[in-house]
């Protein structure tokens, strides 16, 4: 996957709690079986009506969100399935970094796996990022390094929480398989030792 | 030795490499395949030129995408290739599959129970969120990422962090007409659709002692909707009583060593969690959803929210969206919601014991006018043994639809879905906006109310058919 160190870019504020990923993804395009060219079916039944025009109240497609690689979302983003289709379609689209208060457990997970970074910060400063971003670019630096956010002119600045783990396979963009492999004497002595 | 819970034990049991500070390797014993999250797994495999490490420890079904009428004759192309994908994927890799013409097929979740692949003791993934089911065995069992089912196919094993661990407590004992699926429901409008998040559930006490196994794993199903990746409950005599003479269960002297090992799984007494939550058993009613997320739910007499009811600013947002989604007025009567179909299947409510419950109640009786009723049995297996009892006929002759075996209506990715702004009673597990087709208006019940709401066209309480049938 591909290394996240610093990354700047331009953000999208989706106001809603409980986004789930029946809604990031739906599922009449689970069908496909490449990782790839998810991104056009992205938040696909809110994107666009059901004439297949854009829809223009959804807050992906306001002008001052196009281009934008930071989403900034509510609490329990990401909940239900865990179809992995969620965080592939946001990538393709363009995301590298979500803000949010609170994520699902598995949809976390998937994200860090494919080099996406999910970033936890406290409500006040989700909301915060809300209000400078609604209806407006609004560009924020993340440094994953020194765990920090800020942008340039409003004066936001915060540092976040995230697993040394996590960070360092996002940092290096580790393929964890390989990392894994390193470790096959100890899963050989396992098996013998349990009998599986 | 300190008092340990299950989850403990479990953890302990599997950790291959446990260094403080890092996520500890984890050896996994049940891998269980489907579909639409394991072909760019393989894939990965393919390209980087790895086997699967232990097919012997894989197994494979096909469930979301099947038809559940002419299931042989597959034609949506891209379902199709997903389905060829899979059986080509599987013959090259050496994995046992329950493709569409074995008559061990149906939902992952109900197959591995029923084949006894579903051990105590076990950790086990998937690729798709409700492997909590497993749980109800005494398995540490969670849904995972296609990345993952990659990492698992290729070594066995997942970096996990020690989850912290809760108690869901469930005192006292369950009403007449009160059924597991209620119980679940209200544990989630109690305490919220993200309680459990970043904790593994234990479920405890008197109300759930009194369960079956499948009603038992109807409660661990839906803990991924409480935000928890797991939920278990320590195995019991119950449990043993389940799985002797399954398939993939010890035989003889093998069984009764095993069942000695699973009865040291169980939680200590006194044991500590990091978390406990307690609901009165005794006070759950038969639970209807009104919105679009499980949490969103109430007792047969409620009624319907208003957005002033929220706690804070969010909650009252998410209340107005999803009544404005639901197309449900504040204050309406849950008795006085009318539905337009009822669907009678997954893999939280669609094993045997779930079809004779709603059969209890339909038999004698008709379809309301102008519903559309449908029965999608959870696996093969399932069907043939409710058409031996004479269940399917129960069914059609009340006007239900008797379907093969699949994910179906749940999800909708078949040919099964829910059309636009129409309202389904559904025995499944999540009422999100499009889930069940873009526009479906979903309220999660149990098969007993489904049933009910079949007859009448609207939600009854069950518990009083009896004076009001027939009406």
């Amino acid at each position: 996957m591909e290394a996240l160190t610093v990354h700047e870019g331009n953000t999208a504020v989706l106001e809603r709690a409980n986004v789930d990923t029946d809604q990031i993804i739906p599922k009449q395009f689970l069908k496909r079986v490449e990782r790839t060219g998810f991104g056009q079916f992205l938040f696909f039944d809110w994107r666009f009506k059901s004439d297949g025009e854009e829809d223009p109240s959804f807050e992906l497609n306001y002008p001052s969100a196009v281009n934008a690689s930071i989403l900034i979302a509510d609490h329990n983003f990401g909940s239900g399935s865990s179809r992995e289709h969620a965080p592939w379609a946001l990538q393709d689209y363009g995301f590298r970094v979500i803000v949010a208060p609170s994520y699902s457990d598995i949809f976390y997970n998937n994200c860090v796996k494919n080099g996406i970074l999910p970033v936890r910060l406290p409500e006040n400063q989700v909301y915060e990022l809300m209000q400078n971003g609604k209806n407006r670019e609004y560009h924020l630096t993340v440094d994953l390094q020194n765990q920090q956010i800020s942008d340039k002119n409003e004066g936001f600045q915060a540092t976040f929480e995230i697993d040394p783990y996590w960070k360092e396979m996002l940092l290096n963009g580790w393929d964890e398989i390989s990392i894994t492999l390193q470790y096959e004497e100890d899963i050989e002595a396992y098996e013998k030792r349990v009998k599986v | 030795m300190k008092p340990r819970t299950i989850i403990d034990k479990i953890w302990n049991e599997h950790a291959v490499r446990a260094e403080a500070g890092k996520p500890n390797l984890m050896y996994v014993d049940l891998h269980m395949v489907h579909e639409v999250t394991s072909p760019q797994a393989f894939e990965g495999l393919r390209l980087s030129g790895r086997p699967v490490r232990r097919p012997d420890l894989t197994f494979a079904t096909m469930d979301h995408n099947v038809p559940t009428l002419n299931r042989e004759s597959i034609t949506d192309a891209i379902s199709k290739k997903q389905i060829d994908t899979l059986f080509d994927n599987c013959k090259e890799f050496g994995v046992e599959l329950a493709d569409i013409h074995s008559p061990n097929n149906g939902i992952v979740h109900i197959i591995g129970p029923e084949l006894g692949l579903t051990q105590p003791g076990k950790t086990i993934v998937c690729g798709d969120s409700h492997t909590s089911t497993h749980g109800a065995f005494g398995a540490l069992a969670f849904g995972i990422g296609t990345s993952e089912v990659e990492h698992v196919l290729a070594t066995q094993t997942l970096w996990q962090s020690p989850p912290k661990t809760m108690e869901v407590h469930v005192d006292g004992r369950l009403g007449t007409g009160v059924t597991a699926k209620d119980i679940i429901l209200s544990i989630i409008a109690k305490f919220g659709v993200d309680f459990g998040s970043g904790y593994v559930l234990e479920y405890t006490g008197e109300a759930i002692r009194g369960l079956t196994m499948e009603e038992r794993m109807t409660i661990c199903n839906m803990s991924i909707e409480a935000g928890a990746r797991a939920g278990l409950i320590s195995p019991d005599q119950v449990t043993f009583d389940y799985l002797k003479g399954r398939r993939f269960v010890p035989e003889g002297a093998a069984f009764d060593e095993k069942v000695n090992q699973w009865r040291q799984l169980a939680t200590d007494e006194g044991a500590e969690y990091d978390e406990r939550v307690v609901i009165a058993g005794d006070e759950i009613e038969p639970m209807v959803t009104w919105g679009t997320n499980p949490s969103q739910g109430v007792g047969i007499h409620g009624t319907v929210p208003y957005p002033e009811d929220g706690r804070n600013a969010t909650e009252k947002k998410v209340i107005k969206t999803s009544l404005d989604y639901m197309a449900l007025e504040p204050g309406t009567k849950i008795t006085d919601i009318h539905v337009q179909h009822v669907f009678l299947g997954s893999c939280t409510n669609a094993r045997i014991g779930d079809l004779r419950e709603a059969a209890k109640i339909i038999r004698g009786n008709k379809v309301a006018e102008g519903i559309r009723a449908m029965v999608v049995p959870g696996s093969q297996q399932v069907k043939l043994q409710a058409e031996e009892e004479g269940l399917d006929q129960v069914f059609k002759e009340a006007g239900f639809e008797w379907r093969d075996s699949g994910c179906s209506m749940c999800l909708g990715m078949n040919p099964d879905f829910v059309p636009e702004g129409e309202r389904c009673a559904s025995t499944s597990n999540r009422n999100f906006e499009g889930r069940q087709g873009k526009g479906a208006r979903t309220h999660l019940v149990s098969p007993a109310m489904a049933a009910g709401a079949a007859i009448y066209g609207h939600f009854v309480d069950v518990r009083n058919l009896d004076k009001t049938v027939s009406s």
